[in-house]
């Protein structure tokens, strides 16, 4: 009996640590796509956790085609010399960089939107954050699904 | 020289936001893609763009390789004076182009 129990349960701890060592690997990437996305955030910001709240990130939910996507930034803001946006800029999750776009304003903007066209690699977080004049800094995180990824096909 | 597109109205008046659209064609080359050949093609992107009122920065936008090409930016200012909007595209291997629009400003 004992000769018996001693292999089966050797092979059943090997058995529950290749099963553990195999979810680590398929967590990990997973895991550490947000944590590159906030510290990309707060590099910009200067090490500040932007609040959530004025900045609008229109981006469709379900997007057909990664290769242009449309997007449209827009922060409540009343734009004049004492207040103002004094940057944009748009972060994502799973592209090869974090960065996508950052945008200059000031008070001679008038209205604090910007459009523009992107690339999306994989489906994805993505965030756009405001820098005001009175150096806060505030965000709108969105989730979009991509069918069609850009990025991956060559020249055609 | 890459084609340009440039909309914003020809008369404002003072005060008034205005909104300007620009596109410009370029392929926004990633450095990330293979090409035909399986080796990956050099990054050739636009990185700068700046828009300028009578000589005066309104709007300016750094661009990374997530901007899909032809990149187009819309964004807004104020109708100041009359005067000339320039507006400037800078990127890899040495690519600037200045293009620019005329606005009469009116009250």
């Amino acid at each position: 009996m004992l000769a018996k129990t001693g292999p089966s349960l050797k092979r059943r701890r090997l058995l529950a640590g290749g099963a553990a060592l195999g979810a680590t690997i398929l967590v990990r990437p997973a895991a550490a796509a947000p944590d590159e996305l906030a510290a990309a955030v707060q590099a910009w910001t200067g090490g500040i956790k932007p609040t959530p709240g004025r900045v609008k990130f229109d981006i469709a939910s379900l997007v057909d085609n990664g290769n242009a996507v449309p997007v449209t930034v827009s922060v409540d803001s009343a734009m004049t010399a004492a207040d103002h946006v004094a940057a944009i800029a748009i972060f994502n999750e799973r592209n090869p960089q974090r960065d996508v776009a950052r945008f200059t304003l000031g008070a001679r903007a008038g209205r604090a939107r910007v459009s523009t066209r992107i690339r999306l690699a994989t489906s994805q977080k993505l965030t756009a954050v405001a820098k005001m004049s009175d150096g806060s800094y505030w965000s709108d995180t969105v989730d979009v699904v991509v069918t069609l990824a850009a990025c991956i096909e060559g020249e055609s | 020289m890459a084609r340009t597109l440039i909309k914003l109205p020809a008369t404002a008046r003072r005060g008034e936001v205005i909104e300007i659209r620009t596109l410009i064609s370029h392929p926004m080359e990633t450095g990330y893609r293979p090409g035909a050949d399986g080796q990956v093609l050099p990054r050739n992107i636009i990185r700068r763009f700046t828009c300028r009122y009578n000589g005066e920065t309104v709007f300016s936008a750094e661009l990374f390789p997530a901007i899909a090409a032809n990149p187009n930016l819309i964004f807004h200012t104020l109708a100041t004076e009359s005067g000339k909007l320039t507006f400037t595209w800078e990127g890899d291997n040495n690519f600037s182009q200045t293009e620019s629009a005329e606005i009469t400003v009116t009250g």
